[in-house]
């Protein structure tokens, strides 16, 4: 049984959203979904135990293929790193949002949803897993394009617009991937990941092993939102349901960064990246604007969800810092500013979810006086805010710290200037909310409020205290990051 | 109880406070009473150590490692316990204070308030047990972040404007600046422990080690140097019992206390001193004690004016750390003793007359010395205190600090020491003067008295602890010469 995990992990959703699509109970679906999310992350977290026992990774060949033949699952620190986050938040945005979905989702739709949240989820843990080029392309087309879907179903009717503009960019990007993959397949003549990097070595300076470099780095960065290819990531946060931003959010663009981390170390190499190519460079100047164009726009939005948006354009700049780094202690801010940004920005999405339930809108000036009709609720955005600050203590300051050192060890002193500087951005924003939501009195004659249920409050705080816990006690996601990256660092055989 | 576990209890005394209040929320009188037991075993504990550290032990504790080199450990030092003894035995004052200022005036929203309050008292406890940076950072943000409520309390524009700039202020400082130093401190010595003697070598050169000195006077913006003292004024919309021990003590006291700690114990006060790199330190110290002063002559509201003044008194504690000789630093402990009695004791009466009278320009306040004569007199005390008269407290630090400077020849810090005395006269005496040989120039339409009793309670205490405390300053004596002499 146990060496069927890695397989299990992926197919579970996949059949699993099948029988949602035949069975379209609202409540069965929801019933289903949670428990299959859960049994992934079970999954998921068996397989750390494993992974940190025997030999430092699982390698399961498909169908009985061997690899690099057929397709190989192949499971490492790095990898169950993220799949325990992906399962892990998928799990709680389920458990949250069940009224949240019957609020905002038509009622003949319901099913449907739960049936794309869990592809969504398959394809998702699927990326992590893979260790073949083409089948993470495949996984990838199905967490879009089940993404697509899931952000259509908003309220809004600018939902749609936005899901047809990710689709646009979405489907660019992935092309790009594809060409690129096609390209290193033509130079090396296979498809596994870590054939691919043993057969790119010698070559890895011909054109053509460049050009595949360039257009899987292209591709990849507009999937994971790199500034200035974000411009899908707004509109498509904003007007999403609350259940899908908080998932995307804390997901999708996370996986995507996983992916690229795999291809810049463990498919190119580290010294290649790192010391003969401008990946680092451009990484740099594309993650200081990420982080301050971000920010700043952040500062002007009307919208709460949109201003989180923006926000996350800059967290995802501080991921990327990591590789522009290019050392130890970067790639470990990086790496664990991942899991770090999924969990305060799952919590702080799930809080503004809860919010639009009650008061029915995201826009910041009505949440005018809901500081004390909410207490719960926003003193966990408030905690939330926090953590995005980097306030010691909690997870935001984990990541900072470590991108802080590695910014030091390259003797890039004005770095750490910059890194601090573009901290306080976030005090602008999301002190704007604080306030409002504080010292604004209620208007005259608005409707009476209250906290949202309470599966929304329990699981946002859930999140919350998480983000405080594992700003406490950092040696589950510190120990995994810095793991993961003596697996990308290694040096290739 | 192990002295472990004393500073653990410390910790945990204000957290559990804040949950009667919240508990009793609905019964004011029940609320007030916890955070009166609260604070008189808060106390109870802090005494309990003193003995403790004056025989030499050095209470610890390790609670547990974030990452690798930052651990949240505590350590009861000579200049922690003085620290935590102000706060701790002001919490029970400024308490009693609160209870007559509050209700005298009604303020709204009076539960946030007890648990914000409690929840600073708690961090400044965090911050004087610190044993290592890393620890004293993290109580020291805790303390900006749970005493913006504090001054945004009456929730007007005024009073957000405050607010912003507040926690503006703090946090640009303390992570522009004061995070960054810890992450130098860290990458060049690998330890943020607080170690007698520094931790930072000679070796790192005058460079280095006057650029970390820029970081860390800076990024200590509770200690108010020019030009990161803007916050202090801003503070000043905050209710009197805020102003009073959180804005003359536990807030400032935590931006100098934090200034001297890091020269004794993690610049060490030979390599401090050895470097010309870290002259700047003193010149801007000086610099901020008469600007400060002379700003203060200038303004005609009460609390503005003890603001500056505050200012003025911080940079005293800084410039006298800054000398770097065993005779300064014993100063500057001595006068964190005497400015947080003294300060307190104004603030409070600054408070009373705004209960009392409603009035808070000081052109207003003539003749009012005898319609209120046991708080103008204790203004009058913590004004002497103030200025460093005898039989005043203030007398202690500055008389250690003179003789530090005559000892080391240096001219400017005589200089500094004798024009600010004058400033400090020329700012406070005025005021004395005014409220008591001056006829009133408007009869008030009702004939006011004294502030409630437990205002006037708490502020001739504090008056009276000022005189006291020069009469018998055994135990911050003993505790200042521990620290500057080891």
């Amino acid at each position: 049984m146990f060496e069927q995990y890695p397989v299990i992990v992926v197919m579970a959703p996949l059949l699993a959203a099948a029988l949602c699509a035949v069975v379209r109970n609202e409540r069965w679906c929801w019933i289903l979904a949670l428990s299959v999310s859960f049994t992934s992350l079970v999954g998921a977290l068996s397989m750390l135990g494993y992974i940190d026992g025997e030999a430092g990774f699982i390698s399961y060949a498909l169908g009985g293929w061997i690899p690099p033949y057929g397709i190989e699952y192949r499971v490492d620190t790095l990898a169950v790193y993220i799949l325990i986050l992906v399962s892990f938040l998928a799990t709680g945005v389920l458990f949250y949002g069940r009224q949240s979905v019957r609020a905002e989702i038509p009622e003949n739709l319901q099913g449907w949803y739960y049936c794309m949240y869990l592809l969504c989820l398959c394809g998702l843990m699927g990326i992590a897993i893979t260790g073949d080029a083409f089948n993470a392309f495949v996984f990838m087309e199905i967490s879009s394009l089940s993404m697509y879907v899931l952000i259509a179903l908003g309220r809004d009717r600018k939902a749609l617009a936005a899901a047809y503009q990710y689709l646009i960019m979405g489907t660019v990007g992935a092309t790009m991937y594809v060409i690129g993959v096609g390209l290193l397949y033509t130079v090396t003549g296979t498809l596994n990941l870590v054939d691919m990097g043993e057969r790119l070595n010698p070559i890895m300076d011909t054109r053509a092993a460049l050009a595949g470099m360039a257009f899987i780095i292209v591709g990849l960065s507009l999937k994971l939102a790199l500034f200035p290819m974000h411009l899908w990531l707004p509109n498509a946060y904003a007007f999403a349901p609350s259940v899908t931003t908080a998932f995307l959010s804390a997901t999708a663009t996370k996986v995507s960064i996983y992916l690229l981390l795999r291809y810049l170390y463990s498919v190119f190499g580290f010294d290649f990246v790192a010391n003969h190519s401008p990946v680092p460079a451009v990484m740099l100047v594309l993650s200081l604007l990420a982080i301050f164009v971000g920010s700043f726009t952040a500062i002007f939005q009307e919208n709460v969800k949109r201003m989180l948006a923006y926000s996350s354009v800059a967290q995802i700049g501080y991921i990327t810092l990591g590789i522009a780094l290019a050392n130890g202690a970067g790639l470990v801010g990086g790496l664990v500013h991942v899991f770090n940004h999924a969990l305060m920005k799952g919590a702080l999405f799930m809080l503004v979810g809860g919010i639009a339930f009650q008061i029915g809108t995201v826009r910041i000036e009505d949440m005018a006086g809901i500081g004390r009709k909410m207490p719960l609720t926003m003193l966990g955005f408030v905690t939330g805010a926090l953590c995005m600050l980097g306030v010691p203590g909690t997870v935001g300051f984990v990541g900072k710290w470590y991108l802080a050192v590695g910014a030091i060890q390259n003797g890039w002193w004005w770095l750490v200037a910059l890194i601090m500087i573009s901290s306080l951005l976030v005090l602008v924003y999301m002190g704007r909310v604080v306030e409002i939501a504080y010292f604004r009195e209620r208007p005259r004659g608005a409707v009476e409020l209250s906290e949202p249920p309470k599966a929304m409050i329990v699981t946002s705080w859930v999140f919350i205290l998480a983000c405080i816990y594992f700003g406490i006690d950092t040696s589950f996601t510190l120990d995994t990051a810095e793991s993961a990256v003596e697996i990308l660092l290694a040096p290739k055989p | 109880m192990s002295p472990g576990l004393l500073i653990v209890l410390a910790l945990l005394l204000p957290t559990i406070a804040i949950l009667f209040i919240v508990l009793s929320k609905r019964r004011p009188n029940l609320r007030e009473a916890f955070t009166l037991l609260f604070a008189s075993v808060l106390f109870v504990v802090v005494c309990t150590m003193v003995p403790r550290v004056i025989d030499g032990d050095r209470p610890s504790i390790v609670l547990g490692e974030v990452m690798s080199g930052l651990i949240i450990a505590f350590e009861v030092e000579p200049l922690g316990m003085l620290f935590a003894l102000i706060a701790s035995s002001l919490w029970i004052v400024s308490t009693v204070y609160s209870i007559g200022y509050m209700r005298g005036n009604s303020e709204p929203r009076q539960t946030p308030f007890y648990v914000c309050f409690a929840m600073s008292i708690g961090s400044t406890m965090g911050i004087a047990f610190a044993g290592n940076l890393f620890t004293l950072f993290l109580f020291y943000e805790v303390l900006t972040l749970s005493t913006y409520p504090l001054v945004a309390h009456k929730g007007n524009d005024e009073a957000r404007a405050g607010g912003r700039t507040y926690l503006g202020v703090l946090l640009f400082t303390s992570v522009v600046f004061l995070l960054p130093a810890l992450v130098v401190t860290y990458s060049i010595t690998g330890t943020l422990e607080f170690q007698p003697g520094g931790i930072i070598d000679a070796d790192n050169g005058p460079v280095l080690i006057g650029m970390l000195s820029v970081l860390f006077i800076y990024g200590i913006g509770k200690a108010a140097i020019m030009p990161a003292h803007k916050w202090l004024p801003a503070a000043m919309v905050a209710p009197a019992p805020v102003s009073a021990l959180l804005h003359a003590v536990a807030v400032v006291k935590a931006g100098v206390f934090s200034v001297v700690k890091v020269i004794v114990y993690i610049f060490g006060i030979d390599v401090f001193g050895i470097f010309s790199s870290t002259d700047w330190v003193s010149y801007v110290a000086g610099f901020t004690v008469l600007a400060a002063s002379i700003i203060a002559l200038g303004q005609d509201n009460l609390k503005r004016r003890l603001a500056y003044s505050t200012v003025s008194q911080l940079a005293y504690v800084v410039l006298a750390a800054a000398m770097a000789t065993p005779l300064a630093i014993m100063g500057a402990a001595l006068h964190i003793v005497s400015h947080a009695f003294g300060k307190i004791t104004l603030f409070f009466a600054a408070g009373s007359i705004y209960t009392a009278a409603h009035k808070t320009e000081i052109c207003q306040l003539n003749g009012i010395g005898w319609r209120m004569p046991i708080t103008m007199s204790a203004f009058a005390i913590g004004a002497f205190s103030m200025i460093g008269l005898p039989p005043t407290v203030g007398f202690l630090g500055k008389w250690y600090i003179l003789s530090a400077a005559i000892t080391a020849n240096d001219y400017l810090v005589l200089f500094v020491i004798f024009s600010s005395t004058l400033l400090n006269t020329a700012y406070f005496v005025p005021i004395v003067y005014s409220a008591f040989m001056r006829a009133e120039d408007v009869i008030p339409e009702h004939d006011h008295g004294e502030a409630p009793w437990p205002v006037v309670l708490a502020l001739s205490f504090t008056a009276s602890a000022s005189l006291v405390l020069f009469f018998f300053p055994d135990v911050p004596l003993t505790l200042a010469k521990q620290l500057a002499w080891g």
